[in-house]
């Protein structure tokens, strides 16, 4: 999943929604996009329909969320949001998009609380928890794709994922070994 | 008083290293939240499932950790622990960004840190396979998913709860 370099540019109809529209948009977002697939909804929603952003902004503001830590439709929405609204639209898209999730999460987590040891609950839990492994795998095969064939990527999973899982580092540590030896790896060169 | 500091302490350390998004910290929650608050790892595994079945971003499932182990206000303590630092990080450097926008090792770090970040949802698929994968059922149930998943376009959603049903009856009808 490699994306080229966008840089922000003016958008030139440079529109700045109301806050409560914004908040809207990315609520219905969150409530919507069950299975995933948030970023192509922000895309749909914001870039396609509302007209609020162009491709290559959205483009690159989706390489600065998916570069910094935390969730990157989380971020995505507070770049989005600071963009169009400032500081406030940052907090309108980001809550929009969290509410409804949270809400239907604690919903099933109050139900669990109160009915863990339920053994028809703990059969219908089992083979949930092994379909949700089963989704991991292949969205972890996908975000890797183009990754696997790479000698050099190649080895930095490999190693990630020997310190973490085999050695049983904690994470700091993983990231204070690994994040040295990939940045000397992809160190910028004049020759590319 | 004392566990919400420690949860939204933990929390908070954890969203700053989701580095690649919030499946590279899975590992590291599994453990810690196993060793300091006594979620064992059959727990963790039905929990982070929550996420995949709700809308918005999976790991929303950390609400339900907090309000496992500290009732409502633990939910709350862990949701912005967890979300908070990592988005006013964001913000920040969001702003930044355009300075050193054209700055050759910001490509660097980017292609740097994504096989890291595979790296890491590789042992997260670990991680939660050791605790969900028990038995054949499980094991050609997960199988079965990740097929799915990769060469239909069957919602995962519908995937997920067609898995918790067959789940049902055999895990029934076969132990």
């Amino acid at each position: 999943m490699r994306l080229e370099s966008f840089t922000i540019t003016e958008n030139p109809l440079s529109p700045s929604p109301a806050l409560h529209d914004l908040f809207m948009q990315f609520l219905l977002i969150g409530a919507i996009s069950f299975g995933g697939g948030i970023i192509a909804y922000e895309r749909i929603l914001l870039v396609d329909k509302k007209k609020w952003l162009t491709p290559d902004q959205f483009m690159a503001y989706l390489a600065i969320s998916q570069t910094m830590p935390g969730l990157n439709s989380v971020n995505l929405a507070v770049l989005l949001g600071d963009h169009l609204r400032g500081v406030k639209g940052a907090i309108c898209a980001t809550l929009g998009l969290i509410l409804p999730g949270s809400l239907f999460v604690l919903g099933i987590g109050i139900l669990y609380a109160d009915n863990s040891d339920h053994p028809l609950a703990n059969l219908l839990l089992a083979g949930i928890a092994a379909a949700a492994t089963g989704l991991l795998a292949a969205i972890t095969y996908r975000i890797g794709d183009g990754q696997w064939g790479h000698i050099k990527s190649l080895l930095l999973i490999i190693g990630t994922f020997l310190l973490m899982s085999i050695v049983k580092l904690s994470l700091p540590w993983v990231l204070l070994i690994m994040a040295p030896i990939a940045l000397y790896l992809y160190r910028p060169t004049k020759s590319v | 008083m004392s566990i919400l500091i420690q949860l939204a302490l933990s929390f908070a350390l954890l969203s700053i290293l989701a580095v690649g998004g919030g499946t590279a910290v899975l590992p590291e929650m599994q453990t810690l939240l196993a060793q300091r608050f006594g979620i064992d790892h059959t727990q963790f595994v039905h929990i982070y499932s929550f996420g995949q079945l709700a809308p918005g971003p999976n790991m929303l499932m950390v609400l339900v950790i907090g309000y496992q182990i500290a009732g409502f206000l633990g939910a709350g303590a862990v949701l912005l622990a967890f979300f908070l630092p990592s988005s006013i990080l964001c913000f920040y450097i969001g702003r930044l960004w355009n300075r050193f926008g054209e700055s050759p090792w910001r490509r660097s770090i980017q292609n740097a840190l994504e096989p890291i970040s595979i790296g890491l949802m590789g042992s997260g698929v670990y991680a939660v396979g050791k605790a969900s994968v028990v038995n054949p059922i499980t094991l050609a149930l997960a199988l079965l998913t990740l097929y799915l998943i990769l060469r239909t376009k069957i919602n995962p959603v519908f995937i997920i709860l067609g898995s918790g049903g067959l789940g049902t009856l055999l895990l029934a009808y076969f132990h």
